[in-house]
């Protein structure tokens, strides 16, 4: 920026922002806190300073069984988004390269599909994982959640794709590859990096989905968003040990998240901002 | 340049994408529509029968289902206005000259990441509960009565907690947004003269216009759909005061064992939903070209 900022607006504007995001980020802080502190501690009223112990952490883990809705969570968020890349992948290519009259009308169809809201669904889904002997299994779920991101799938990478100068291909061709060396050697590389940030994405979205995790899993299948669900009632779970099993469901992906910035923005507004 | 063969490969690469769409789409739409006109509940299978309108005028004469939809459309506006309001704000803020900007933007998207049963048992517990939360502490610091959120002030937490989740996707958006803001436009406007304000309401607003469009329509489309966050606070409760209609269909649905009834709900679920699709569809669909 040229134009020269004074030290004291600099410093006005910096405590500022540093309060706001610090009241915006104080839930989760307060929650890491307490997961560090003791029961007696954790109740005893506001301090900002745990005693360190890792207790909590211990009896989460050993006590309710953490990690099988851990990997449940792992095995679901990564097994959805790989099978919608699957689909996705050729799709998007397709839509991008050779493009029809009706491509974006296909698009904004496969955009509306989003739009339908899940409860509305709920009564038949709810009866065919029922009848069909899915509900509570992993692959019911991978398959629903799947479906569910497939078309933020679909347009984030064909952002991604269109974004690949078409001069590229034709300069291939001219030089004599063919299209299998065209998609091997001069489209994959391209497209790589498009294909990383949709899958961190919709890794995120599907470890964090919880409407239908809650409606079809009890024990076998529940990843964590159904567990930490099962929370709800006070009995169980003290205020130290909610913090350390909170803070265990979404330190991962809170990490995944910080890395996935600039993504997040084109992925959830269907590239209508940049 | 593309010839016969590669259409053909195209159209074989775009078909399982459609497919799968199209027959979850269509498949479990049907189905709700069929069963909305059954007398068909799960406690007594065998008594299954046509029902005619009368799961829709059961459905939609219940008081519940008026302030089912009066609550939703509470929660939406309530976390649309403190979202867009508050977003643009820490958005121009992050966008100062400031230091830390990298640690700051971190701290200040991370709620959006907090999976919504978390996000809710956090809040529960740690900041509203009347005993042990931290404003109960606050409250006790100034000598003042520990308020009961979720018993006096049901749906106002739920907006809370909502807002505080949706917070940092409408700043993030907005910054984005914000970004891309001509710095000359703004400098030439600055040294004719133009104060704070009327930069503000002329140059940044109207710039940031499209992106609040585009705020106000997706969050929409996930605030109609709420359900985790009431289902770990309130439970819908007291009564049905914080019942939306997501809520109220999935009570119909799973505890009342009531399938037409909930068919009935899913269908006006669809309607309201597609009344706002109408509007994103077209603000997406522009940017295409």
């Amino acid at each position: 920026m040229a134009r020269a900022v004074t030290r004291n607006a600099r410093i006005g504007w910096t405590i500022a922002a540093w309060a706001v995001a610090l009241l915006i980020f104080f839930p989760i802080l307060y929650t890491i806190i307490t997961s560090l502190k003791s029961e007696q501690e954790a109740i005893a009223g506001f301090d900002l300073i745990p005693s360190f112990t890792l207790e909590s952490y211990q009896t989460v883990q050993s006590q309710n069984n953490y990690w099988r809705p851990f990997m449940n969570s792992v095995i679901l968020s990564v097994g959805s988004t790989l099978l919608a890349l699957v689909v996705a992948i050729p799709a998007a290519w397709a839509m991008a390269f050779s493009p029809t009259k009706r491509t974006k009308d296909i698009l904004m169809w496969m955009l509306s599909t989003k739009m339908m809201p899940a409860v509305a669904v709920l009564v038949p889904i709810y009866l065919i994982f029922l009848r069909t002997g899915l509900m509570d299994t992993r692959i019911g779920l991978t398959i629903l959640l799947m479906l569910i991101n497939l078309p933020i799938v679909v347009w984030m990478l064909y952002t991604y794709f269109r974004e690949i100068p078409g001069e590229i291909l034709e300069a291939a061709r001219m030089d004599g590859a063919s299209l299998r060396d065209e998609i091997l050697y001069v489209l994959t590389p391209m497209a790589i990096p498009g294909i990383a940030s949709t899958l961190l994405l919709n890794i995120i979205l599907a470890w964090n989905e919880a409407f239908w995790t809650i409606q079809l899993t009890t024990t076998k299948a529940a990843p964590l968003s159904a567990f930490i669900a099962s929370f709800s009632s006070p009995q169980g779970l003290f205020w130290a040990k909610l913090s350390a099993a909170s803070v265990m469901a979404i330190a991962p992906i809170l990490v995944l998240g910080w890395f996935s910035q600039k993504q997040l923005v084109r992925g959830l507004t269907f590239g209508a901002v940049k | 340049m593309a010839t016969r063969q590669t259409q053909g490969l195209a159209r074989l690469m775009r078909a399982p994408a459609i497919i799968l769409l199209f027959v979850w789409m269509i498949v479990p739409l049907c189905m709700t529509l069929y069963y909305s006109f059954l007398n068909y509940n799960m406690l007594n299978p065998g008594m299954t029968s046509w029902a005619g309108w009368f799961n829709y005028q059961y459905f939609y004469t219940d008081p519940a289902f008026l302030e089912s939809i009066r609550n939703t459309l509470v929660l939406v506006l309530g976390v649309l206005f403190i979202t867009v309001v508050g977003g643009t704000f820490i958005a121009m803020l992050i966008d100062k000259p400031i230091w830390g900007q990298g640690i700051v933007r971190i701290l200040v998207i991370s709620p959006f990441f907090v999976m919504p049963p978390v996000a809710a048992l956090i809040w529960k517990n740690m900041i509203m509960h009347p005993s042990y939360g931290v404003l109960a502490d606050v409250a006790r610091f100034f000598g003042v009565q520990p308020v009961d959120w979720f018993a006096q002030y049901p749906l106002t937490s739920i907006i809370l907690i909502v807002a505080w989740q949706w917070l940092p996707f409408a700043t993030l958006i907005l910054l984005t947004s914000l970004q891309s803001l001509d710095t000359e436009q703004m400098e030439a406007a600055e040294m004719d003269g133009a104060p704070a304000y009327s930069r503000f309401f002329y140059l940044v607003l109207p710039h940031m216009a499209r992106a609040i469009t585009v705020v106000i329509l997706i969050q929409t489309i996930f605030l109609l759909g709420i359900y985790a966050e009431i289902l770990v606070t309130t439970n819908g409760g007291p009564g049905t005061a914080s019942t939306n209609l997501t809520f109220l269909i999935y009570r119909a649905a799973r505890l009342n064992f009531d399938i037409g009834g909930a068919a009935a709900g899913g269908i006006i679920a669809v309607i309201l939903a597609n009344l706002v699709a109408i509007f994103l569809m077209r603000a997406v669909g522009r940017n295409l070209d």
